[in-house]
């Protein structure tokens, strides 16, 4: 691996361990009497409002749809993730320390699998929350769920959902960015990635510092 | 018909003015400049979401309140209680509130406000505050201005007609109270005849820049007249407060006439600073007495009522230099000071002039004893020796003043029904404009402070005769909003008001809007009756007391089906409001009872007593419109006879997809 590749992957796992710090996702709810909105954070281990009783509230208007409570205490892949995301950084680091391409590509590609699975498990839990509903819910349309989006804005009844990812969200999806570059110098562009890494190895760095 | 009546009125008051000898009132009146009807409604239009540049604080006189209002728009917000119970909100009614209307006579339900004073710091308004008199029972109200709710309330002792109140000096350091009648001090049982040998005034000042803490710092005795208005020195004269008085003749039966008699009455110049010196130096002495202070604690919400037996009181001739007299024409009403601190105007009610004393001619007169008497060991200055100029032919009836910091002042003229504005320094008129009618107070932004912001000018009006589609024999108060931004004032809105608006404050409104609460957070509520969730309400007997511990959210109550209460008991609902969100009050009341409901504020607790006087089952339910299925936010109690061995439980179904629980005795 060259010096480059492996600066890549040392600048990706630094990005991915800001999403310890900084929101994955957030989920902003706007309605003709919450015109200031309600938001809802998700972070690597914990779902909090944007202000102080978002959270609270929005569980409290959820009550008439029959939706569950949102209880981080009770989501299990809030304690897991913290763990999985620090194992992917440890051995992302340990990979550029190796500096060989076949461990760089398989984790590269379960960092991809993993973030996908993230991904495809988040909104598996939008669709179970929206569509699993207390039969004896105040408000109750026939055919009406109450999934919000994965990515982009959904009318939720008197309230527009709009779903995007968050700050750390965004550190992730720019980690798989430089990976999945990374992958592409070491596998596809190797010979040429040796000749212009001296130069262009120097960027990534005066980013990170 | 309204153009027709109008003119009649206007012919009525013209001759009403020329009975009483006083005929050049209408001459002296000069249209306003014309502002067409777009333009003024351009002014004062705020569109629909928008916010307005002001608040205005208007008291609300008889109503024992005051007003919250938006400038230019003249739009109505809020009113806050303050002496008088509002079944709006339960003020007086909860458990929490009551005491806020202790007094030494007892709970009173109701006063008179007359006015407002907002906090200063630097003799500027700073927005943390706003206090006001009570003028039938003597005392004074701290309202906070980032919840708008009154937090404290002081009574003062041995006063009667607590009217020259209560006006701030340039720091908070104090708020007055001056006397309005004369009383005997101490109170007594003597023949009303004897009033120039036994009744006198007193002139406190309570110290005010402490919340939950005022106290009457110290009390002066003064002779028996009547001190009316008060305003504070600043700058220069910061240290000094100034008051007019009136029934200098002592007269105690037909005032209108007996208290009109002499040619000057005065204007009091009282050094707090001195007579601080002096209680600091044990000039002092302590006088039994009995006044209550009420306060609102922070934690729990609950008002507290503290009885005090002693102030610190003094006679002028214990503190020489602290009291002067400064003769003044003619039965003088407003005593206002500029914003240098080097003016002070009075409005002499009956006097042809404005009079403008100095307060550097008056330190000058002090220094050279320009003294034309003394009374009751009060230095009188001469009236030359202070004046610094009057303003001729002003109008009729002067009463207060305003100023705009450009070197102008505004004075409300209440016989002929005008603002007039003259120059200090030349003492000229240089506009004036009609008001509608027979104004009082008048008010600029900051005006009686160092930094008025003139923009508008607003008049407080006794009348409205013709100017709104009338209402019975009682017709709305109002107040008329003037533009300032020219040479000439010109008149852009009239605007409703409750109660009788006798002065009031504006303030921009970016000094107070973004401090304002929200909600109260529920983990901070000490109440010790709180129930921070559902979990901890529950029913509970204390001999003939029940208490219900009980929660709201929307939409419902919790518990919400009560039985075991028998005839005899006295219930006591302990509501709080789980909500921790803006705008998200709920209400609770319960039918048949003789008190009234409550109104609780999110993350707020408040108490309800309700005394059953028949046996059955009684509705209880959210007054407050808090959501869509407000309608079924109720319960029920059910009410035994005495002795019966229904079992006390307080219940509350978890519906259809929960076992039901049953919540019963907890504690």
């Amino acid at each position: 691996m060259s010096r480059l590749v492996r600066t890549l992957v040392v600048v990706a796992a630094l990005l991915m361990s800001a999403a310890y710090a900084l929101p994955l996702w957030r989920v902003s709810l706007f309605a003709p009497q919450y015109p200031e909105g309600l938001g809802m954070l998700i972070r690597v281990n914990t779902v909090d409002g944007v202000k102080e009783h978002d959270l609270a509230n929005i569980n409290g208007l959820n009550h008439y749809i029959g939706m569950k409570r949102i209880e981080p205490d009770a989501i299990p892949e809030l304690r897991f993730m913290p763990v999985l995301l620090g194992g992917l950084i440890v051995t992302g680091l340990g990979v550029a320390a190796l500096g060989k391409r076949v461990p760089f590509a398989i984790w590269g590609t379960a960092l991809g699998a993993l973030l996908l699975a993230g991904l495809a498990d988040y909104w598996r839990w939008g669709y179970d929350y929206g569509h699993d509903l207390d039969p004896n819910a105040i408000i109750r349309i026939p055919g009406m769920s109450y999934q919000p989006p994965l990515l982009g804005t959904k009318q939720l009844l008197n309230f527009r959902a709009t779903s995007w990812p968050a700050s750390g969200g965004w550190a992730l999806v720019l980690a798989a960015a430089l990976v999945a570059f990374a992958l592409y110098l070491a596998f596809f562009r190797r010979a040429r990635a040796d000749r212009t890494s001296a130069r262009v190895a120097s960027v990534p760095f005066m980013v990170a510092a | 018909m309204s153009r027709f009546l109008r003119s009649r009125l206007l012919a009525g008051v013209a001759a009403v003015v020329a009975i009483l000898g006083l005929g050049y009132a209408c001459s002296t009146r000069q249209g306003a400049p014309a502002l067409t009807a777009g333009d003024a409604a351009q002014r004062v239009y705020v569109a629909p979401g928008d916010y307005d540049e002001f608040y205005a604080f208007l008291s609300g006189g008889f109503n024992g309140q005051v007003g919250v209002y938006a400038l230019p728009s003249g739009r109505r917000l809020k009113t806050i209680p303050v002496f008088s119970q509002y079944p709006e909100n339960g003020y007086g009614y909860s458990e929490e509130t009551k005491a806020m209307l202790n007094t030494s006579y007892g709970f009173i339900p109701w006063d008179d406000v007359h006015h407002t004073t907002l906090s200063q710091t630097a003799g500027e308004d700073d927005g943390r505050w706003l206090f006001v008199n009570g003028n039938n029972t003597p005392r004074i109200a701290r309202i906070d201005l980032t919840r708008m709710e009154t937090e404290e309330i002081i009574e003062i002792p041995n006063a009667a007609g607590n009217h020259g109140s209560p006006f701030v000096t340039e720091n908070s350091e104090f708020v007055i109270s001056s006397t309005r009648f004369s009383v005997p001090v101490p109170n007594a049982d003597v023949p009303i005849a004897d009033f120039k040998q036994r009744f006198k005034g007193q002139i406190s000042f309570i110290r005010a820049d402490q919340p939950g803490k005022m106290a009457i710092a110290f009390q002066m005795i003064v002779p028996g007249f009547s001190y009316d208005l008060a305003r504070a020195g600043k700058g220069p004269s910061h240290g000094w407060m100034f008051l007019s008085t009136y029934n200098t003749e002592q007269a105690n039966s037909l005032l209108e006439v007996n208290a009109s008699q002499r040619d000057k009455d005065f204007v009091a110049a009282v050094s707090w600073k001195a007579i601080d010196a002096c209680v600091k130096a044990g000039k002092g002495r302590p006088a039994s007495v009995e006044y209550l202070h009420n306060v609102v604690e922070e934690f729990t919400r609950i008002a507290r009522t503290e009885r005090l037996t002693t102030v610190t009181q003094l006679e002028p001739k214990d503190c020489p230099g602290a009291m002067y007299f400064l003769p003044t024409p003619k039965s003088p009403h407003g005593a206002d000071v500029d914003p240098t601190g080097e003016y002070i105007t009075a409005g002499g009610k009956l006097a042809s002039v404005i009079p403008v004393h100095s307060f550097s001619k008056m330190q000058k007169a002090i220094a050279d004893k320009a003294f034309e008497g003394e009374l009751d060991g009060i230095p009188v200055l001469t009236y030359e020796s202070t004046l610094a100029g009057e303003v001729q032919n002003p109008g009729l009836g002067p009463l207060h003043t305003e100023f705009d910091g450009k070197g102008y002042a505004y004075t409300s003229m209440f016989i002929s029904s005008e603002i007039v504005k003259w120059k200090l320094g030349t003492w000229e008129v240089v506009d004036r404009v009609p008001t509608y009618y027979s104004i009082g107070h008048l008010m600029i932004p900051g005006g009686g402070t160092r930094k008025p912001n003139a923009k508008y000018v607003i008049a407080l009006n006794k009348i409205t005769k013709d100017r709104y589609l009338p209402t019975g024999p009682e017709l709305t108060q109002s107040a008329q909003l003037y533009d300032n931004t020219g040479n000439k004032m010109r008149l852009l809105l009239d605007f409703p008001t409750e109660g009788e608006p006798h002065y009031g404050n504006a303030i921009e409104a970016a000094k107070i809007k973004d401090k304002q609460l929200k909600f109260f957070k529920l983990a901070e509520n000490r109440n010790p009756m709180v129930a921070r969730a559902e979990r901890e309400t529950g029913v509970t007997r204390d001999g003939k007391k029940v208490h219900v511990r009980m929660t709201a959210i929307r939409s419902h109550f919790a518990p919400d089906n009560i039985e075991g209460v028998q005839l005899g008991d006295t219930v006591l609902f302990h509501v709080t409001n789980l909500e921790q969100d803006w705008d998200v009050p709920h209400g609770f009341a319960i039918m048949g009872n003789t008190n009234g409901e409550l109104l609780v504020m999110p993350g707020e607790t408040r108490t309800l007593r309700w005394i059953p006087s028949r046996v059955g089952v009684f509705p209880m339910y959210c007054t407050d419109f808090c959501s869509a299925l407000h309608q079924e936010m109720q319960g029920y109690v059910r009410v035994s006879p005495a002795g019966s061995n229904v079992a006390l439980t307080g219940t509350l179904s978890r519906g259809p997809s929960a076992a039901p629980k049953a919540g019963g005795e907890k504690e």
